[in-house]
């Protein structure tokens, strides 16, 4: 168990419900589910193997102190953003934010399944580009493509190529960024300094040890 | 002209349904003077629609006569149909109200013998049915309308039906001169008894109403089980006028719900549960209903209605409301959704889908032209600043017809207050 995994689960003792309420963005929404399915019946990933717990289930687990299972699990990474259920929930919880709220909470005590690959996507984005403040278009897609060793990043390359050329025509997509030019935010470090605040006050506010 | 014989002492009733009838009645019976006034060409409003009641399954027309004898019988209570209040003046125990009229053009001769109807051709949807068929231009609303009269479409004037429908009478009912008049009338104390409207079901896009001819609402299913109503009480598809045996009910459509209705409508649980008696004294064994629920809310006393449902075994529960609805090829719709009980998904088959939609008050939206207070979902609220107008029935909230008269009595003694005061104060 990681130091703030262990901290944050002998703060809310066993009462988990409460932890979410408090550390999870949108997670005071939980508790006015009143389990009508209705989410889960409109999730676009229908059937999909990856939705072990659709988001009821992961509510009522969450209400149900189940702390472990719902953390790892990798239930809430499947989210597509589509925002089906959120605009169909009767009572309104912004279920898809709440989902977000709980992966980057599990990801954040590191719990979070490992090599799962909506998460390597995340952290790869946000590293991306919260480094310049602008994606590094080429850098992201040969972080990705090449995840799974050289020949599987050439092929997925290659597979994208038209698009990728496309892009180029368009000047969506400048080739010069994989040595590190390209576009750029104007003030880096004004980016920097206000991401560094933006965490100290999400530290102050959730009573947690500033990173 | 139409002349009303009312005074400040008067008390005006809106909406001649099962609560406005009964805040007449009431008031009529302790000696006051009443006028009724009721929007349709006859006195009943969706009590006179339905089948059977809940919980003793007995036909509401058993009901409505029993009212109906009172009201024949008591000369205090004056009804207008086809009235529509458009404005109202004053203050408390001095109301002043103006009440369209608009022609039915026939008049009190009628003796409802049928001849016009059989006379004229053109034919107009059948609204009492809720449009699930035609009805000739000159129609009786139903089998037991008061006034016992019949009703020429107003598309008829101008039309060859028109004087057909005027030779075939022989009492000189048919009165074509009749024009749209606007009466003004006192009143010291007002009942405002408009009732509900079922909530539109097309606003539920996942489920397709409008659409797909096999999703029907609760309202609708009532007609389709009635011997008055437009299949002769065979429950049959809409779509190719098969027996419909195998049949979903989906609790909430619309009720429960921040997107649609935010209140809970009480009456559509025990409603869904009376209609699956329905399926089982049609088809017996062979007839299947499912219920796909939250929670089935059948208070109280209804509780042992639930029980014996529950104990059918050809009735199926499953908790769970539904996502969406599809249709194979075949027209049949089908239902998709997760079980709560285990999260298990399905995507079940049947022949019919009934929406057993909510409530929705009729003043919703309207322009009352007096000041009331209504709550978040549009119903009319208890509130001193009413002064002298009260709601009662499904105006004031989502009632089934036995709650709907508690509140229609309780609104008719407030009025009588008010009147009593008046009374008092002229000596």
């Amino acid at each position: 168990m990681s130091d703030m995994n262990q901290q944050m689960a002998a703060r809310y003792k066993n009462n988990f419900l409460k932890e979410v309420e408090a550390q999870v963005e949108m997670g005071e929404w939980v508790k006015m589910c009143m389990q009508c399915g209705v989410c889960a019946g409109s999730c676009p990933t229908n059937f999909h193997p990856g939705w072990e717990h659709p988001p009821q289930e992961i509510f009522m687990m969450i209400r149900a102190g189940k702390r472990e299972e719902v953390l790892t699990s990798p239930s809430m990474w499947m989210c597509t953003s589509c925002y089906n259920c959120y605009v169909r929930c009767p009572r309104k919880l912004p279920i898809t934010h709440i989902m977000h709220g709980l992966a980057e909470y599990a990801y954040q005590l590191g719990v979070a399944p490992k090599f799962q690959p909506t998460q390597h996507l995340s952290k790869t984005f946000w590293d991306n580009c919260t480094k310049t403040g602008r994606v590094n278009e080429v850098k992201l897609t040969q972080t990705l493509y090449f995840r799974d060793g050289l020949m599987a990043g050439i092929k997925q390359g290659l597979a994208m190529k038209d698009v990728a050329l496309g892009l180029v025509k368009a000047k969506r997509l400048n080739l010069m960024e994989a040595l590190g030019f390209g576009h750029k935010c104007k003030d880096i470090k004004g980016i920097h300094a206000m991401l560094a605040k933006a965490r100290e006050l999400e530290a102050k506010r959730k009573g947690r040890q500033p990173a | 002209m139409t002349s009303v014989v009312a005074t400040n002492q008067t008390i005006l009733v809106v909406g001649g349904g099962i609560a406005g009838m009964t805040a007449a009645l009431e008031a009529a019976e302790t000696g006051k003077n009443v006028v009724l006034v009721e929007k349709n060409p006859y006195l009943g409003g969706r009590t006179a629609q339905l089948y059977r009641y809940f919980p003793k399954m007995c036909h509401p027309t058993c009901g409505l006569e029993i009212n109906l004898r009172r009201l024949k019988a008591n000369p205090r209570i004056q009804v207008y149909t086809l009235a529509e209040v458009t404005g109202i003046e004053g203050r408390k125990g001095d109301y002043t109200v103006n009440v369209r009229l608009t022609p039915r053009y026939v008049n009190d001769n009628c003796t409802a013998c049928g001849e016009c109807g059989k006379a004229v051709e053109a034919e107009v949807s059948d609204a009492f049915n809720y449009n699930l068929g035609k009805v000739k231009v000159a129609y009786l609303p139903h089998a037991m309308a008061y006034p016992q009269r019949y009703v020429l479409d107003p598309s008829i004037v101008g039309t060859p039906d028109a004087e057909r429908a005027k030779a075939a009478c022989k009492y000189g009912a048919v009165d074509l001169d009749q024009k749209e008049e606007t009466v003004s009338l006192r009143a010291g104390a007002i009942v405002w008894a408009t009732g509900w409207q079922p909530y539109d079901a097309e606003k539920i896009t996942p489920y397709r109403y409008g659409e797909f001819p096999n999703v029907i609402t609760n309202v609708e299913f009532e007609r389709l089980a009635d011997p008055h109503g437009p299949t002769g009480g065979k429950i049959l598809r809409p779509s190719d006028g098969r027996e419909a045996k195998n049949i979903a009910f989906i609790q909430c459509a619309g009720s429960r719900d921040e997107n649609h209705l935010r209140h809970c409508s009480r009456f559509c649980c025990m409603g869904s549960l009376k209609q699956t008696h329905y399926v089982q004294e049609a088809y017996g064994d062979e007839g299947k209903s499912t219920i796909y629920y939250i929670d089935i809310r059948a208070i109280d006393r209804f509780e042992d209605f639930y029980a014996k449902v529950k104990a059918n075994p050809n009735v199926s529960f499953v908790k769970s409301k539904v996502a969406r609805i599809s249709q194979d090829k075949d027209g049949n719709p089908v239902c998709w959704g997760v079980d709560t009980e285990g999260y298990k998904r399905y995507a079940t088959t049947h022949d019919l889908v009934v929406l057993a939609v909510g409530m929705e008050p009729s003043v919703k939206g309207v322009d009352i032209p007096a000041e009331v207070m209504a709550d978040s979902s549009g119903f009319i609220m208890a509130d001193p600043q009413n002064a002298g107008i009260f709601g009662a029935g499904c105006a004031t909230n989502a009632l089934d017809v036995n709650r709907a008269v508690q509140s229609a009595t309780a609104a008719a003694l407030r009025a009588i207050q008010v009147v009593n005061k008046v009374a008092r104060a002229e000596g």
